[in-house]
């Protein structure tokens, strides 16, 4: 029978709303793809494992741990960068970067990001390993299934669920190394002195990385990811994709030794592309939603044609372009560069300018004036002028700046800083803190002609005491208008 | 059952519905599990009648739970806890002079933050958010003051009101010398120009000059020889460019035909001690301060 596809096989036996799931016993794959994917699970792993017990020296009184996202003092650390709870737009900067990037990678080489490097998929493979260590790998576990529960069946089942425990132990226990200083937490869950806050999200990510790693595993693409349902604005004619290349694999059949190649296919329908493929799916039928393009149909594709005897590349990385062209005498050239592509990359050249702009632009003293709102100005007893603001410095630094305000552009204005009795005073700024001063600026009435009408703009200058350096602000000053 | 249909182009059977005659539905079932998780949610929602407050009974009350949580109880909490965090604070400021608060830099982001919100409820529909006052409702940021501008004068006119009806309040009122058949008509215009030449800002020299004996005879006694006020009476100083009720010369005109007499409440037990103090120390910090 030709199946066409798994759903439509569920769907003539439940005629009901909701179908039951169809196990997929994945088959190891051997080749370029596997080997490549092998790679990318221990960098990936290695990194999410052991990036937070990376140290930093940053100084006395602050955490030496060079990835830590110190919710507790609202303070994200990342090596010499340190950000800010304020400063979260660098973080929405480098989510649209990482949106933009997937774009590109997808309009350049499919969903590259889904087959090779999403955790879903290197967690799953990681499941599917251990499954594969316990149970054998796709005959055994299909026929230990079906098999009556034995002891061989009960000690094998319980050596896989336990192993996925344990690793889904792990990835929460690395998880919380995360958002804690790593070597004096890993002594508090050990000595019982850890966080309740801790305990629980290992424990919610053991659940879940068993949960969706080693039990739902493609359902997690095929159902709850919205990812799959953008694809298909991500791609066109010129992406490269994971392709069945029907032209030469059609008309299919098996084949035997010594027999011609002529007037058929090279496609001996095997099904050895249906075996290794960890969403179980016949990548045979074209471009489709459940297709996570992990590649291992490739490998196990050219192994079969090295075998019989035919040239590789039967199912291969392909364009549509490619694939529906007239003639495949010659293979229609890949254009990576393209409108789409340059696209992408100009925007991600763009956002990642203007982040390292911000950044290199970012002050460690801030300084924002706010205008008493009411009264606008006050008209004083001896025909002066007076207007109040809140000045607020800002010292993102971890020590305490001393600072001097000044005024710039008022000829003759006096400022009063409430709550300092003597004139120019030092104002300290204790580190990592913000301090709101109450000011009032008067402009005598003798000067009052020189204003500006309503509205004479002048400066704030903070003068750091130690080294006199800078930093301006501007205001206006506010008075009635002209008559 | 009825006959399943299978759609020839992708070989999936169909729902069996058909819109606008033609138009059919590929049947692409859920997984079975998605059915167990909302199965799932309806018992996680049971859980929830018994966890917390759920269901009203016959005899006026409800089911109260297993922590006898409320969000009024905790409400309430948070507002114990926001209370005993400001206790220090008040009981600081009940210890410091009214005079002494500004000059204490742990008390003063509390007072001004603390004042502005007690001002804005209780002060701010006359004087206005700010304190910037209107015609009749002082302007509290300058620096003139009807009755007095330390920041013990502003507690006791907190604290009692301006001819408010409470035995300790600041009752002296302007008389309606117009009203009242005290001056006539051109002595009120006489002495209104008087009035407006001690700012300079007379435009009849000779009804100044008229005005002079006027002024002298009637408003001296309160407003004083040279017409500086007196913070005693409430009277204003006349001499500034602020004028509490227009500074024009048809306002001076009505202020000496109809006389004045704003009145402001007694928040004596109205507001407790503690914040009538932090309100006195927060409208003193606003810049007119004495």
């Amino acid at each position: 029978m030709n199946m066409m596809n798994r759903t439509s096989d569920i769907a003539t036996e439940t005629p009901g709303g909701y179908a039951g799931r169809q196990k997929v016993y994945p088959k190891l794959a051997h080749g370029t793809f596997r080997k490549l994917k092998w790679g990318v699970m221990i960098v990936t792993l290695g990194i999410y494992y052991l990036l937070p017990w990376l140290r930093w020296d940053r100084g006395p009184n602050l955490p030496d741990q060079a990835f830590l996202l110190d919710f507790a003092n609202q303070r994200l650390f990342f090596g010499p960068i340190e950000i800010w709870a304020q400063e979260l737009y660098y973080i929405t900067g480098v989510l649209i970067l990482s949106a933009l990037g997937l774009f590109l990678v997808t309009a350049v080489a499919g969903r590259v990001w889904c087959g090779y490097a999403c955790p879903q998929t290197v967690w799953t493979d990681l499941m599917i390993t251990v499954e594969r260590f316990w149970q054998g790998d796709r005959n055994a576990r299909m026929r230990l299934d079906s098999s009556p529960w034995t002891f061989e069946k009960v000690w094998k089942k319980t050596g896989t669920h336990i192993t996925w425990l344990l690793i889904g132990l792990a990835t929460g226990g690395a998880l919380v190394f995360y958002f804690r200083d790593a070597p004096t937490l890993a002594r508090e869950l050990v000595t019982g002195d850890a966080p309740a806050i801790a305990y629980a999200f290992m424990g919610i990510f053991a659940g879940t990385t068993y949960l969706l790693g080693g039990i739902a595993r493609e359902q997690v693409c095929i159902y709850m990811c919205p990812w799959p349902r953008i694809q298909g604005a991500m791609f066109d004619r010129d992406s490269l994709l994971v392709t069945y290349r029907d032209w030469r694999g059609e008309p299919r059949g098996p084949h035997k030794k010594g027999q011609a190649w002529a007037g058929r296919g090279d496609c001996v329908d095997c099904t050895a592309c249906v075996t290794v493929c960890p969403m179980g799916i016949d990548i045979r039928n074209g471009s489709q939603l459940e297709c996570i393009q992990c590649a291992l149909c490739i490998d196990a594709c050219d192994d079969i044609m090295t075998k019989v005897g035919r040239p590789q590349g039967l199912i291969a990385y392909d364009t549509f372009r490619n694939v529906e062209a007239p003639s495949h005498e010659q293979r229609v050239p890949v254009r990576i560069i393209r409108p789409r592509t340059l696209a992408y990359t100009g925007l991600m050249l763009l956002v990642g300018g203007l982040m390292l702009t911000a950044w290199l632009n970012r002050a460690v003293l801030e300084v924002n004036v706010l205008h008493d709102r009411n009264p606008m100005f006050v008209q004083l007893s001896d025909g002066g002028l007076r207007n109040g603001y809140v000045v607020k410095l800002l010292n993102k630094e971890h020590d305490t700046r001393r600072v001097r305000l000044k005024l710039a552009d008022l000829d003759g204005a006096q400022l009063q800083i409430v709550g300092f009795q003597e004139a120019d005073p030092v104002i300290d700024i204790v580190p990592d803190n913000l301090r709101a001063l109450k000011v009032f600026v008067t402009v005598p009435s003798a000067l009052r002609d020189k204003l500006n009408g309503s509205s004479t703009p002048f400066r704030f200058e903070v003068i750091d005491a130690t080294d006199g350096s800078i930093l301006d602000h501007d205001a206006t000053f506010r008075g009635p208008a002209n008559e | 059952m009825t006959k399943r249909e299978i759609d020839s182009v992708t070989g999936v059977e169909t729902t069996g519905h058909v819109w606008d005659g033609d138009l059919k539905e590929l049947n692409k079932p859920l997984p079975r599990w998605w059915l167990y998780v909302l199965y799932a949610t309806i018992v996680w929602a049971v859980g929830y009648w018994i966890v917390y407050p759920a269901w009203p009974t016959l005899n006026d009350t409800y089911t109260k739970g297993m922590f006898d949580y409320s969000q009024r109880g905790e409400v309430s909490k948070e507002v114990t806890a926001g209370k005993a965090a400001q206790a220090k604070y008040f009981e600081l400021i009940a210890a410091t002079p009214v005079a002494e608060i500004e000059k204490n830099q742990e008390l003063l982001p509390f007072v001004m933050a603390g004042g502005a919100a007690v001002f804005g409820d209780n002060c701010g529909p006359c004087h206005g958010k700010g304190g910037g006052g209107a015609v009749g409702y002082p302007n509290l940021n300058d620096d003139d003051w009807l009755w007095g501008g330390t920041a013990d004068q502003i507690e006791h006119t907190i604290q009692y009101g301006i001819r408010s009806g409470h035995p300790e309040t600041r009752d002296m009122a302007m008389p309606r010398f117009g009203l009242d058949g005290i001056l006539k008509p051109a002595e009120i215009v006489d002495a209104a120009q008087f009035v407006l030449s001690l700012s300079g800002k007379s435009t009849d020299a000779s009804a100044a000059d008229r005005g002079k004996k006027i002024f002298a005879d009637n408003c001296a006694a309160c407003h004083g020889e040279d017409g500086k006020g007196n913070q005693d009476m409430g009277a204003p100083n006349l001499t500034d460019g602020i004028w509490l009720y227009g500074g024009k010369l048809e306002n001076v005109e009505k202020t000496i035909e109809t006389g004045r007499g704003g009145v402001m409440p007694y928040w004596t037990g109205r507001l407790d001690p503690v914040t009538i103090k932090m309100l006195a120390a927060y409208v003193h910090s606003l810049g007119g301060g004495k």
